[in-house]
């Protein structure tokens, strides 16, 4: 394993973390003007991202996360919670909408470069307004020109292309633009929303390595939105598992996606297309997982003595190391059921094999 | 070269595509959006069609179904299927031809259903267009059709936007299998879907597949997706072939640069975390030579040994 991937991981979860969330919640109203009905979009959400590293939040569409990342950037106003970057709380110090010092703190890189750049500029004008606007001009014209054409290098593009027009560039060359934007400002912590998406499969790679590259050599934390499980692993030092407006399983990557507790992850886990483990697919598994996740949110309590879960609200299990910080919080875990250590209450304890899918084939 | 002659299973081509060479004319300069391509599907095969946005896959399934629209024109080679000339077709030839012998899903085929008429008298409008049956025994098949795909037939009644996006993709997939066609084309079925999603529909794909016997035309950018499916695929880049073999064969030795790096690009779910690198931007293939055999069944087009992707040092941005 190359030494770089190893080395953020041990300096992370020293000190304040870069943006902290603390019970964020949000609901939104739904129905006519009169209803009072509303639909809970997210739900007690904790997450910390500690200085240079990077998190990724997993989960399908519609299981929040992007509202999740739009709360944090304040582009919606939360409903409850807090969130904290570098200890200070933002949503009480700008009150009501985000102040320059926030977006200075915290930048957004979002999923479509193609409609995230007016197509009427050149990249120069991009960044000159960033630098402007933030107040990180250079004190001469040339200062100034010196740090686009240093920005454009970090993001791994020809100085030269500051005179184009986001039409002359590839997908992948505008998602560069994008992150030099949100780069142009110093931030402390970079939200990227589904980045790689939209690019084609051969250039994002090249994406996810200078973000990881920024990482390593700008300390930058950051917060990667996907429903790309892959490259959660690839990138990110610790991933979260979001369902239904709830995070219900995080961990360190490597961790989290081998040992999946959460019949959830599990799921997610065992549905990634794999040639290494072609054929694993069972569908009578897969029925099983479904139930499963379906019970999860709203069991009841089951008057099990060894069960630590209250009758409303399932609590964090630790799972497995705890140097591997991996929880899940679930009514079906039974922390003591499996010498390894995530099996879940439904199902048999299993002999040898570990319970989830992608384990059986997984080659060592 | 004789690439048409292997095949997985049965040797019996449905389809055989030789030399197609498709253009985009234009008024000033014209585009070969495909060039010289061949390719045969076996009975009851899986042929994969791998490539990025542009490469020509989905101009190679819409000249199959000879969709092709101004300004594009196929200007040279043949599409023969199961013996009968593709290209030479009458108009009421091609209206059997498609979606009798040869059924298509598109990318975004769930919103191609209309959104005013119940998803049962779509399906009906087919049995009583193509096949001749009567509305009652339309309906009672349409039923059927829904069960075949794990849809309630009480969904009959439901116009498209009650339905979820994978339930509609689902029903459309049941509608392209109707008439029992020797071949479906998959032109990216579940791109726009969630990964459990995509898994189950595809997983109720094989299980068509084996069930009816058809052959499938399988075009996707996801190559682990691909050879999980594939019995055969072949990748393209702006147009040309540049190799072919059996799925397993790409997946554990690819041979051609540019396939290295459309594998490169999808990270691996387990093992250690190795760096990978992808293609890098800007580079580009450009005159690539006609495929040649390497290994027995395996295609590669040549191509120079210090082509830009093995060269990793040129690599920006790439992980150290």
């Amino acid at each position: 394993m190359s030494h770089s991937l190893m080395t953020s991981s041990a300096v992370s979860g020293t000190g304040t973390p870069a943006l902290e969330i603390r019970g964020l919640g949000k609901t939104f109203p739904i129905g006519g003007l009169f209803s009072r009905d509303s639909v809970r979009a997210l739900h007690g959400i904790d997450l910390s991202i500690g200085k240079g590293e990077i998190v990724a939040l997993v989960g399908e569409s519609g299981s929040g996360k992007s509202t999740l990342a739009r709360c944090v950037a304040r582009l919606e106003k939360p409903s409850s919670g807090e969130i904290l970057i570098d200890g200070v709380d933002v949503l009480k110090r700008d009150r009501f909408q985000a102040s320059r010092a926030f977006r200075s703190q915290l930048q957004m890189v979002f999923q479509d470069p193609f409609g995230s750049l007016n197509p009427a500029h050149r990249m120069d004008h991009f960044l000159r307004r960033s630098l402007a606007i933030h107040g990180r001009s250079g004190a001469s014209e040339r200062e100034t020109q010196r740090r686009l054409e240093e920005l454009m290098t970090t993001v791994g593009l020809q100085a030269d292309m500051l005179n184009s027009y986001p039409h002359e560039l590839s997908g992948g060359q505008r998602q560069r633009v994008a992150i030099a934007r949100a780069l142009a400002v110093e931030p402390q912590v970079i939200l990227a929303d589904e980045p790689t998406s939209m690019l084609d499969v051969s250039v994002r790679i090249g994406v996810l390595n200078l973000m990881r590259k920024l990482r390593d050599e700008q300390g930058i934390s950051m917060l990667y939105i996907t429903h790309d499980l892959a490259s959660a692993r690839y990138l990110a030092d610790r991933t979260a598992v979001m369902f239904a407006g709830e995070l219900v399983e995080e961990g360190e990557s490597l961790d989290l996606l081998a040992n999946p507790a959460h019949p959830y992850t599990q799921l997610l886990v065992s549905a990634v297309p794999d040639p290494a483990r072609a054929g694993s697919y069972d569908p009578v598994r897969r029925a099983e997982l479904r139930q499963a996740v379906m019970a999860s949110t709203h069991c009841t309590f089951q008057d099990d003595p060894n069960q630590a879960c209250s009758s409303e609200e399932p609590v964090r299990h630790q799972v497995g190391d705890p140097q591997n910080r991996h929880w899940v919080r679930c009514h079906l875990y039974r922390p003591w059921a499996a010498a390894g250590s995530h099996a879940l209450a439904s199902e048999p304890v299993p002999s040898s094999h570990p319970a989830s899918n992608a384990q059986e084939e997984a080659p060592a | 070269m004789t690439i048409s002659q292997v095949s997985f299973g049965t040797h019996e081509a449905v389809l055989e595509v030789k030399n197609l060479t498709v253009k985009y004319i234009g008024d000033a300069r014209s585009t070969t959006a495909v060039d010289h391509v061949s390719f045969s599907i076996g009975t009851g095969e899986v042929f994969g069609l791998a490539g990025e946005s542009g490469c020509g896959k989905s101009t190679i399934a819409n000249s199959i179904m000879r969709l092709l629209k101004e300004p594009a024109k196929i200007a040279g080679g043949s599409i023969s299927f199961g013996g009968k000339d593709v290209l030479a077709m009458s108009p009421e030839e091609l209206r059997r031809f498609r979606w009798q012998d040869v059924a298509m899903v598109f990318q975004s085929a769930m919103n191609s259903l209309n959104p005013v008429l119940t998803i049962g008298e779509q399906i009906v409008d087919i049995f009583t267009t193509h096949a001749g049956y009567s509305r009652k025994e339309s309906l009672r098949r349409a039923g059927e059709l829904l069960e075949l795909v794990r849809i309630d037939p009480a969904r009959l009644k439901s116009y498209p936007h009650q339905l979820s996006g994978g339930m509609r993709q689902r029903a459309v997939i049941a509608m392209a299998v109707a008439l029992k066609p020797s071949l479906l084309i998959l032109d990216e079925p579940t791109t726009a879907l969630d990964v459990v999603v995509q898994q189950e529909i595809m997983a109720q794909i094989k299980e068509l597949q084996r069930e009816l016997g058809f052959s499938v035309l399988f075009i996707t950018h996801d190559m682990s997706l691909m050879v999980e499916l594939s019995h055969r695929m072949a990748v393209m880049y702006g147009g040309r072939m540049v190799e072919t073999a059996k799925a397993q064969d790409v997946y554990a030795n690819p041979r051609h640069p540019y396939t290295q790096a459309l594998m490169g690009a999808f990270p691996p779910l387990t093992g250690p975390r190795v760096p990978l690198t992808g293609l890098p931007d800007g580079v580009k293939f450009r005159n690539i030579p006609d495929l040649a055999e390497v290994a027995p069944g395996h295609f590669v087009a040549p191509f120079e040994a210090d082509a830009p992707v093995i060269d990793s040092i040129n690599l920006e941005g790439a992980a150290r």
